[in-house]
Formats: structure tokens, sequence, C-alpha cells
């Protein structure tokens, strides 16, 4: 069975049909990209896919439950998490208390015990504690625990909301233009991250990029979107020799004018 | 284990001068040493106390600006005093009337107004603030306008001090949680919050409830101690009043609230003589350090034990 299965996905705006019959499927464990030239309604997906935005038509399966329409946080509940094209990182915020906020939702204590502070607080509060420490280990963020998120460097704002988003234990990751202003070394970098990642904690990961490096090297497969609609799909290298891809990136070639 | 004993050390040294400070001030008010107008004062600091922490949680740590304080404060103060002289019950079945008559009415008003943002937000809150004040001088069983006389005066110093402790407490200890970080995380980013998992007009909903009960219990200690309690008290003038208190003090400080509550009742006092002068030079230092200190005298910073190691213990 798919982890995440999309069936005839429909969403405009006014007028404007900003995603038209998305079908699209994920399995467990698989690594695949999404990727189409500006404005082709990649983000908009995305937005679909978390709770965003409400679909006007069509079913989104996520482990065979539909969850077209549900709130955000309802479907992040469910193991799907993601992270921003503009970073969104909680700005005034620690470094740690950004990812002790994705521990929330699995709060061990309630709310009597916090505020006469029971043992089981404070036994809670540990463990989330050293959770945390362990995800900014794994992003070489933890010399960084108390600083302020917004003045971190930019990669490493990327590497802390990839390891925010990984805190909410999600069956599936989705990345949002990763590598958006990383140099090619950074870049490099990500990637194995990214693979990484997916091996240790056995997640599907679905991601929009622009830079094609990236995402010919680790994609297993892709989706390229153009103007709302799926033109193609398939291995990285059908989808380089693809002729409808190269249309909508480049333009269409002079004779078939 | 020496680190746990420790920790107990300087709790039990806290409480001992939290009972110090309430015994020292019960003494003169008892031996008489404190006349009638620095009782009103220390009364108002308390009540100020409490509102403008309780707010503090709604409009600095949660983010949503209200400006329905004093409804919800108006709101404690009538059902209490419908208790407590309406129905000659106890005092403390008044507070707790109080409190959950003011709790019930925040999320009545929360729940529709919390999907709206900012100064939309504002100015439904606003809005239902008057409400409830204009329902208030339209009811006959609470005497309309001319408000009810005569209530009896049961707020004591002790009432007072530790329903302020109270509150400080109770906000303090929701904020240093995992409730408190993911109340935050709605002010720092309301879409990646919901993203996160975190259910926000949940938890939005939670915090307005809770400071509007904090307002509420205000209002019962407001109105056992003043005699006489009108619809006209709690106008916008009075929210706009404990909002000037959380902004000066800085959003999302508690500790700059309770500060920020004690300045403006000394102040308020101090200017008594220049009652034409007063709201000139009040506005004056309001303006001063907007420009000066534009994120309020504590920021976002609080006090805590560790600020006083760092302070007496030279550095860490």
């Amino acid at each position: 069975m798919s982890l995440l299965e999309i069936n005839n996905l429909y969403k405009s705006f006014g007028g404007l049909g900003a995603v038209i019959n998305f079908n699209f499927s994920i399995q467990p464990r698989e690594l695949t990209g999404l990727i189409g030239p500006n404005g082709a309604g990649k983000t908009t997906v995305f937005n679909l896919i978390t709770g965003v935005y409400k679909p006007d038509k069509g079913e989104i399966l996520f482990q065979g439950q539909n969850i077209a329409g549900l709130s955000p946080h309802t479907i992040c509940q469910k193991g799907i998490a993601r992270t921003f094209q503009n970073i969104r990182l909680f700005k005034d915020l620690s470094v740690i208390d950004n990812v002790k906020i994705a521990f929330h939702k699995n709060i061990s204590y309630n709310l009597a015990s916090t505020l006469i502070r029971l043992p089981a607080f404070f036994k809670g509060e540990e463990a989330i504690e050293s959770k945390a420490m362990e995800y900014l280990n794994i992003f070489k963020l933890e010399h960084k625990r108390d600083e302020i998120a917004s003045n971190l460097p930019y990669g490493e704002q990327r590497r802390l909301e990839i390891a925010r988003a990984l805190a909410t234990q999600p069956k599936l990751l989705i990345l949002d233009e990763p590598a958006a202003g990383m140099n090619p070394q950074e870049t490099k970098e990500l990637m194995e991250l990214i693979e990484w990642v997916r091996e240790k904690f056995e997640l599907s990961i679905l991601l929009i990029e622009h830079d094609m490096s990236l995402v010919m090297g680790v994609c297993e497969r892709l989706y390229v979107l153009d103007y709302g609609q799926v033109i193609a799909e398939g291995l990285p290298e059908e989808i380089r020799n693809n002729k409808k891809v190269i249309e909508a990136y480049l333009g269409e070639e002079v004779g078939e004018c | 284990m020496q680190e746990k004993s420790k920790s107990w050390l300087k709790f039990l040294s806290e409480v001992i001068l939290l009972v110090l400070l309430f015994t020292l001030v019960q003494y003169a008010l008892s031996a008489g040493l404190v006349n009638q107008s620095y009782q009103i004062t220390l009364t108002s600091m308390c009540i100020n106390v409490i509102l403008a922490v309780s707010l503090n949680l709604i409009n600095g740590f949660t983010g949503q600006l209200s400006l329905g304080h004093a409804g919800f404060m108006a709101v404690g103060a009538y059902a209490s005093v419908i208790i407590t002289n309406f129905m000659d019950l106890p005092f403390i079945i008044g507070i707790l009337g109080g409190c959950l008559a003011a709790g019930i009415a925040g999320f009545v008003v929360g729940v529709p107004t919390l999907r709206l943002k900012g100064d939309y937000l504002a100015i439904a809150t606003l809005a239902f603030g008057e409400i409830i004040r204009v329902v208030l001088q339209n009811i006959d069983y609470v005497n309309g306008p001319a408000g009810i006389v005569g209530i009896t005066k049961l707020t004591t110093w002790s009432w007072l001090y530790w329903a302020a402790i109270l509150t400080i407490l109770v906000i303090v200890n929701l904020m240093n949680s995992s409730y408190g970080r993911a109340i935050v995380s709605i002010r720092e980013d309301e879409v990646a919050s919901e993203l996160m998992g975190i259910n926000t007009t949940g938890y939005k909903v939670l915090a307005f409830v809770i400071g509007a009960m904090f307002a509420g219990l205000a209002g019962v200690l407001y109105a056992h101690y003043f005699y006489i309690i009108k619809p006209e008290t709690f106008n916008f003038l009075k929210s706009f009043d404990m909002l000037v208190m959380v902004v000066l003090g800085g959003l999302g400080s508690t500790t700059g609230a309770v500060i920020a509550a004690i300045f403006i009742t000394f102040l308020t006092l101090a200017l008594q003589k220049y009652a034409a002068m007063r709201m000139v030079i009040y506005s004056l230092i309001l303006i001063i350090v907007m420009i000066y200190r534009p994120q309020g005298l504590m920021g976002t910073k609080e006090l805590s034990r560790k600020t006083f190691a760092r302070i007496w213990g030279g550095k860490k």
C-alpha cells in the first residue's frame, strides 16, 4: 500500500486552477521529488497535503485514510511534517526550544501537573530535553542550543528547520526547497544529510527543489508539474530526456511554432 | 542528590521571603502604621498586578491583542457580588464563582473572536468588553447604571497578596512548560506552530480563558474592597490602562508586567495632587519609554534565580 496516495486533487484560486487533477503516490521509505517551473503549483500541492489549504475536489489518502480538509495540526499528528520555502522558525526562541515545541504533540504530562509541578512534569520535561538534544546532535547544532534561532547562519537555520520537522516523528517528511540559497558545498552536504535521514528514521521524503543536481542526485522518482498539471513522472533519467519537460523549462523549439 | 536538596533549599528560602514580606505588611496594617490612602494604593497595586500579569498571558505570550480585559473583570465582580451580597454565601464561593463566570465569558468570547488576527481581534474584543458593560447597565437586578452600593468589605490584605502570588505562580508555571512553549510558538509563527502539530485555536482559547479567569479574580477583590461597583468603572479605558502596563513592562515578560503594574500604581498616587496635569505626565512617560525602549522595560526577559546568581555571584 502506498504511504500517500492523491487522487484527482483540484484547487483553484478565483478562476485560476492552481492544481488540476493531480495524481500522485509515494511508497514507504521512498524519496520522491516534485519539480516544475516557477508558479507551476508545487508549493500549493504541499499546502494541500499539509492542510494549509483545503482542496476543492479530490482525495488525499495517508495510510489509507482520507486526510483532505483536516486541520494542519491533525495532519501533523497523523505523521506528516514539513519545512518551508522561506524558513519559518520560531525566530525569537532558542534553538532547543524550537525543537522542543515539536515534541508537544506527544506530551506526557497534563496541564494540572504542570501548574502544581507534580513529578510527572519533571520527568516529562527531562525526557523532552534529552530527546531534543538527540536531534540537535544529529544536526550538529548542540553547541548552539541556547542561541536565538534568528541569530543562526542561514545554512544552520535550514538544518534546524529539518530537525524540528523530524522531531514531530513523521512518517512522511516534506521539504520545500531545502537547498534554496545554499552554495554548492552546502547543497552537497544537505543531499547526504537527506539520504542519511531517510535511512536512519525510515521515512518517506517528498521534496521540491530547483537545484537540478540535487534532485537528480537523490530522488528515486520525479514528478514534473507545469500549470498545475503533472506533465511527466518517472525515474530521473527518463525525466531528463522527456521532451515535454524540456519544453516546460526551456520553452518550445522554434521549428514547432 | 545534593543538587536536589539545594533546589529545595532555594525554594524554601523563597517561600520564607514571601511569607516575611506578607507578615511585615500585615503587621504594619494591624499596627495602624499605614494610612487610608496607602492602604488603597496597596490594594490597587495587587489588583493591577493580577490584571497586568493575566493580560500579559494573552497579549504578550500568546500574541493575541485583546482589549476587553475590563469586561472580564466586570463579569467577575458582578458574579461574586451576586453570590456574596444577594445570596449571602461565603466569600470563597464568591471568589470561585467570579473566576468561573469570567472564565466562561472568556470562553464564549474567545471561541468566535480568536479566529481573527491582529487589529481585527483587538476591535472584536474591545466591542465585547463594551457589550458586557452595556448589558450590565441594562439589567435591573444589578441596578443598571447606578451599580451596586454597599458591598460588604471582605477583601483583606491576605486575600490580595496571596491572590497576586497565585496569579504569578500559575502563569510562570504554565509558561515554563511544554504548554507554555506551545503558547509562545503561536506568537512566533502561527502557521509553523499549527504545522508542528499544535492545536493553535485550542491553546489560544486556553490562554484567553485563563487570562479571563484571573481578570475575574481581580474584579472580585476590587468589588469587595471599594464598596461600590458600576458598569462605568469597567469601560474600555480600564482595559486600556491594563494594556499600558503590559506594554510598558514588555510584552511577554511576567516580571515586566509586575514591575509596570507597581510602577503605574505609584505613579497614579504621586500624580493625584496634580489632577489636571496627571494624564499629560502619564502620557509623556509612556512616550519617552516607547521612544527609548520600545520593547518595554523588560523586553521578553524574566527575572529568575539565575539572574540573581549572576548579579551577586559574579559571572556564573
